[in-house]
């Protein structure tokens, strides 16, 4: 503000004045900035994890059927003390980390080639072709996988001519599908860490001696940490809640099936107390890879 | 300091006989084209549409051992790729490298005897100060304790010691500088390349940083091959210089031989200031037509009636422009034989009140007549404007 408020012409406008009162507030222009998100955040987002959690320590009653408001641990007792729970729950972690290490597996070339090899024109490109299956509905790619892995599917159809058959509606087909779904909330993060890296660090490494390898080993793969981790971090609490791809895909159960069949009439309070641990998981998750130094370089 | 002399029974190569070419480049071409052309073009300000630009164009280079070398030039020069081609980070189109008389031209650059020294440090950022700077002997699998004593002993030599366990991020910029040095250093090659290093550093720490570096390699006597844009830096630090200009080299030479025998206008206009007399007025003052140049230093600025001996030449002109330096003021003098001429006077008597006051001011240039220096062909080579 270099003019005195005694200079100011008189007729100044409204919308000055509104914007010279703001610009010595900067708490007001703080809170005008940020009032409508974190009243989002408040109540549709932490209101509704609330709501969980107090399902999840409330009780069902056996002979009504009714929800009784006492507080209780034993939701998560009988889902610890029951085998078949803890077998979904191995069964779906198992499926969340082979999904993110294939994912890894698969993204980290095509990451490497868009941010350190191709040319500008061909990285748009890429960067489109990695983004469009965003695009079409999760439903109907479900849906095409599951035709593509059916009996008489493509897969099979196209596997016969040299003697082999597809993995089917099976685990294994299931862990395509989640590979498929999820590979490009890989590669985005992957792409932009592998990106930040300067060049000039990688000549340095082979300046001082190191081979490609050794280059990878010691300085490209602790750089982009971070960016694998944000990265697994989706893929694995994606594959951790979803319940359409296994139920369309196989005949097995993952605990994203057991809350939907618990949800509603049959017992609300195990459905949220179920819904509970695949967020402890993750939160499990999250402080491995902080101790890993994940987000140091945040 | 002797740290740094190759006292270890190493398996490093014997020492080249002295004398000898440390680095020899011959003929060497470097074009980018396609998208990297593209880039290259419209980063160095070339023609923005060209699509191949010739960044290195036909140089031929002989380097001594232990001498500190540097590669003068302004940006888009060819410098820098030049360094890069010694290193190894880019192949020649054309033209061969040669390391103390091998053939490296098509060596990876971890498979060559030299350490480079980026601009912006590339130092490793997961890494601390000692690990960034042992980075090279954990390749090489120095046994640890030896690597431990040589990674001390180089950031003793930088002055960096007690900061193993810092990390690169909680350096000063100089300091990353001296990490940057240590790092490459401490592998004792026989050939180490400074691209810009001292670039983003404040001009007193510059200052610092060059009396530094010289004495470093006073020390560890490594040829040191020193890219730069800044002539003063290269004049004061360089036992020999090449002056870049469009992908050539203009001009070889120690520092004096630079600037008191410029070979072409665009090393007499680089290597301090031009005052090129040419044409007419070089007919009118030198009685020739050709191309000569004159330092502002000798020139002497006298009232516009002052007496000419016999072997000094007069010039009779207007200032146009003061430019007070401190110590010294630059004049700019129009010419009335039509041509400008720099005169730079030490400001023994005046204050900057009247050096500025001069501005206008009629005034008579007097310089002896063997002070005119003939510059060899006529624009130089590449016409390189000044």
């Amino acid at each position: 503000m270099t003019v005195a408020p005694a200079e100011r012409p008189a007729a100044a406008s409204v919308s000055r004045r509104v914007a010279i009162w703001l610009d010595r507030r900067p708490r007001v222009r703080l809170a005008l900035l940020l009032a409508a998100p974190v009243g989002w955040l408040v109540v549709m987002y932490l209101g509704a994890l609330g709501v969980l959690f107090l399902n999840s320590v409330w009780l069902r009653d056996e002979f009504t059927g009714l929800v009784s408001r006492t507080l209780s641990l034993d939701n998560f007792i009988e889902i610890a003390t029951t085998p078949i729970y803890r077998t979904v729950l191995l069964r779906t972690v198992g499926m969340a980390a082979a999904v993110t290490l294939t994912c890894a597996v698969l993204a980290f070339p095509i990451a490497y080639f868009m941010a350190r090899v191709a040319s500008p024109r061909v990285r748009g490109l890429l960067v489109v072709a990695v983004l469009m299956p965003l695009w079409a509905s999760y439903l109907v790619k479900a849906y095409s996988w599951r035709l593509i892995l059916s009996e008489d599917g493509l897969l099979n159809w196209l596997l016969a001519p040299i003697g082999l058959r597809g993995p089917g509606q099976t685990e294994i087909g299931l862990w395509l599908v989640f590979t498929y779904l999820w590979l490009p909330y890989m590669i985005l993060p992957l792409f932009a860490g592998l990106e930040r890296i300067p060049s000039s660090v990688l000549e340095a490494s082979s300046d001082l001696g190191a081979r490609g390898g050794t280059t990878f080993r010691r300085v490209v793969f602790p750089l982009v940490i971070p960016a694998l981790a944000a990265g697994s971090i989706f893929t694995f609490s994606l594959t951790l809640g979803d319940y359409v791809a296994p139920s369309l895909i196989t005949t097995t159960q993952f605990i994203g099936n057991l809350i939907y069949l618990n949800f509603g009439a049959p017992n609300l309070p195990l459905a949220a107390a179920l819904s509970v641990v695949p967020l402890l998981v993750m939160l499990g998750y999250l402080a491995l890879a902080r101790r890993l130094g994940a987000f140091e370089a945040l | 300091m002797a740290i740094l002399t190759r006292d270890d029974p190493a398996p490093a190569p014997a020492p080249a006989p002295s004398g000898a070419a440390a680095v020899r480049l011959e003929h060497l071409v470097k074009r980018f084209s396609g998208e990297v052309g593209r880039r290259v073009a419209r980063s160095t300000g070339a023609s923005p549409d060209a699509d191949t630009v010739t960044a290195v164009d036909g140089i031929d280079l002989e380097i001594r051992d232990g001498e500190f070398f540097s590669m003068l030039g302004p940006s888009g020069s060819g410098k820098t790729t030049t360094l890069r081609l010694i290193a190894g980070f880019e192949l020649p189109t054309e033209g061969r490298v040669y390391l103390h008389g091998e053939d490296v031209t098509q060596r990876a650059p971890f498979e060559r005897d030299v350490n480079t020294v980026f601009q912006d440090y590339a130092l490793f950022p997961h890494m601390t100060v000692g690990e960034n700077v042992a980075y090279g002997l954990t390749i090489r699998k120095v046994p640890r304790p030896e690597r431990e004593r040589r990674v001390g002993d180089a950031l003793a030599m930088v002055r960096l010691n007690g900061y193993e366990r810092r990390k690169p991020s909680q350096l000063s910029g100089g300091q990353r500088q001296r990490v940057a040095l240590a790092r490459a250093l401490v592998n004792r090659p026989r050939v180490l390349l400074l691209d810009e290093p001292l670039g983003a550093l404040d001009l007193k720490l510059r200052e610092e940083m060059q009396l530094e570096l010289k004495a470093i390699q006073r020390d560890v006597r490594i040829t040191f091959i020193y890219v730069t844009h800044d002539q003063e830096e290269a004049l004061t630090m360089s036992d020999r210089l090449a002056v870049f200009n469009r992908g050539r080299v203009e001009q070889v030479g120690s520092p004096a031989e630079m600037y008191e025998r410029p070979a072409t206008a665009f090393v007499a206009g680089f290597v301090g200031t031009s005052n090129l007399l040419r044409g007419d007025a070089a007919m009118a003052l030198v009685g020739d037509a050709g191309l000569y140049t004159v330092r502002p230093e000798k020139i002497r600025m006298a009232e516009p009636n002052a007496a000419v001996a016999d072997d000094e030449v007069g010039a009779d002109g207007t200032i146009r422009n003061v430019v007070y330096l401190g110590p010294d003021t630059r004049y700019i003098v129009v010419l009335d034989a039509g041509t400008e001429l720099v005169v730079t006077e030490q400001n023994l008597a005046t204050s900057s009140m009247e050096a500025l006051a001069a501005e206008g001011r009629r005034v008579r240039l007097i310089w002896k007549r063997h002070h005119n220096f003939r510059i060899g062909d006529q624009e130089g080579s590449r016409g390189g404007g000044a």
